[in-house]
């Protein structure tokens, strides 16, 4: 059995804290909520996560997600007044020098391709929309994706190539890539399964399985089959199968509102909505095509209202992020 | 709120219930007080139809007996029963009681409001929505919204 330390909680948020992103170098890290504002913390000479900055000009609305280009020089933020900011600190201070406009309501989510060369954003309007990152700030929408028939909540791509996959309030997840003969992006495949909302979803650190979480209490892991894989399962359209290969069920007594993979460890996190933390770890030498995975950890009221997001340092072995309802950020360690 | 064609034009009315008579125990500060049913229905009986000058409990979509509350894991479920089955209006009264438990509660409580099962045609769809906390946020938001929430929250002054 692993065990979760708490190594410090972050207060300073008033109402809800919805989200946090790492920087790709894991010595920081920024949170959004309620407040409309982004929240930039990093250790102190005392080694104590303190805020650092507040950039509150941005939005007018909730802020619901923030995440750091891979290059970590850049931060978007997704917000529920249907705008998208990106901010840099190129002029010494962390500033907002694009704003991407198009979606008719609120924006859930924000997320960047491994490249840093394409970023994606998703809205209640139900669509998805893929931008191009010029060199200049300049962002072009190259796509509208309109597969979803309600809320799209999370959008995460690959951990390598360019392939996107969206959760939605539609009960699936879906898998988007460009298709150069016909010059557009196009969905390469519907996730089915789970009986309601799919709140996030978190690709594992080779990109080849995806774990997804839901409303229906349960996390699900999908594994990809590529066109020739020995199992047999088939590829009708020469795009890769997506198959649940494993259901998490009976742990989680409310809604799951995100799973992180981390991609040093192996390890899966859960925030749920009744205020815990869980940690689920692979069991060893079980089939790839039917693995199972047990929790190694439980937190009951690693919170004391709703658990809103988790996230694994990119960098630090076993640092974990968590916030919530409660207006709290907590770091944890965990330790097997 | 102005509506052109009521959709239910005759509701049934039904009479309220007495008010909770205070005792000496209630007034001692000592004696641990856990928030029951009725106290829970108090504070919800009194939001006011957003069709008809009438409150929740006059037009029975809330009632005492179906709440149920559990101090011990914060937990509070509330069934309302819309007056037609294809009111379109149960989303907006499901809105109004969580906004109104949400003010008035602890925040440690989960609030689960739902449809009385088999009294709506949507009844799925509408459970959904009104358990979407992210739905529900960016909706309180919604500075339209939110007037006519706080429309049908506030008690009216003959009342």
């Amino acid at each position: 059995m692993g065990k979760l330390e708490l190594v410090q909680t972050l207060k300073k948020s008033p109402g809800r804290v919805w989200n946090l992103g790492w920087h790709p170098k894991g010595e920081v890290l920024a949170s959004c909520g309620e407040d409309k504002s982004i929240r930039i913390w990093a250790k102190d000479i005392t080694a104590k996560w303190t805020n650092k900055m507040l950039l509150t000009d941005g939005h007018k609305r909730t802020v619901r997600q923030v995440a750091w280009s891979p290059c970590g020089n850049y931060l978007a933020s997704a917000s529920f007044d249907a705008t998208t900011c990106i901010w840099d600190k190129k002029s010494g201070e962390f500033e907002c020098n694009a704003t991407l406009e198009g979606h008719e309501n609120e924006v859930k989510s924000v997320a960047w391709s491994k490249s840093g060369h394409l970023l994606a954003t998703c809205s209640r309007d139900k669509s998805v929309w893929v931008w191009e990152v010029a060199d200049d700030d300049e962002y072009d929408c190259a796509a509208v994706l309109n597969a979803h028939s309600q809320d799209v909540k999370k959008i995460v791509f690959h951990p390598e190539k360019d392939l996107l996959a969206s959760a939605s309030y539609d009960n699936t997840v879906k898998l988007f890539r460009d298709d150069p003969s016909e010059g557009d992006w196009i969905c390469c495949g519907t996730l089915t399964g789970h009986d309601s909302t799919v709140w996030s979803i978190s690709f594992d650190c080779s990109g080849s399985r995806l774990a997804s979480c839901s409303d229906d209490n349960t996390v699900k892991i999908w594994k990809e089959y590529p066109p020739g894989n020995a199992e047999g399962v088939p590829t009708p359209d020469g795009d890769s199968t997506w198959k649940c290969v494993c259901t998490l069920a009976g742990y989680h007594t409310r809604t799951i509102y995100d799973i992180s993979w981390c991609h040093l460890t192996g390890l899966i996190a859960t925030a749920c909505g009744d205020d815990a933390i869980r940690i689920f770890k692979e069991d060893q030498g079980c089939d790839q095509n039917a693995p199972t995975f047990s929790l190694v950890c439980t937190v009951e009221r690693a919170h004391t209202q709703d658990v809103n997001c988790v996230s694994w340092n990119p960098v630090s072995k076993g640092l974990l992020a968590s916030c919530s309802d409660d207006g709290d950020i907590k770091v944890w360690n965990f330790q097997e | 709120m102005s509506v052109d064609q009521l959709e239910n034009q005759n509701p049934n009315i039904y009479k309220s219930i007495e008010e909770r008579p205070c005792t000496q125990k209630e007034l001692d500060d000592s004696v641990v007080d856990e928030f029951d049913s009725r106290e829970i229905f108090d504070l919800i009986r009194h939001i006011n139809d957003p069709e008809h000058p009438l409150s929740l409990e006059q037009l029975h979509v809330v009632q005492e007996d179906l709440i149920r509350i559990d101090n011990g894991n914060n937990t509070v479920d509330i069934y309302f029963t819309p007056t037609i089955p294809h009111c379109s209006m149960a989303t907006l009264i499901g809105l109004s009681i969580r906004v109104q438990l949400l003010r008035c509660l602890p925040a440690r409580f989960k609030v689960k409001v739902e449809v009385t099962p088999g009294t709506h045609n949507a009844e799925q769809q509408v459970n959904k929505q009104l358990a979407d906390k992210e739905r529900v946020a960016a909706a309180l938001e919604n500075s339209h919204l939110i007037k006519v929430i706080n429309q049908c929250i506030a008690l009216r002054r003959s009342a």
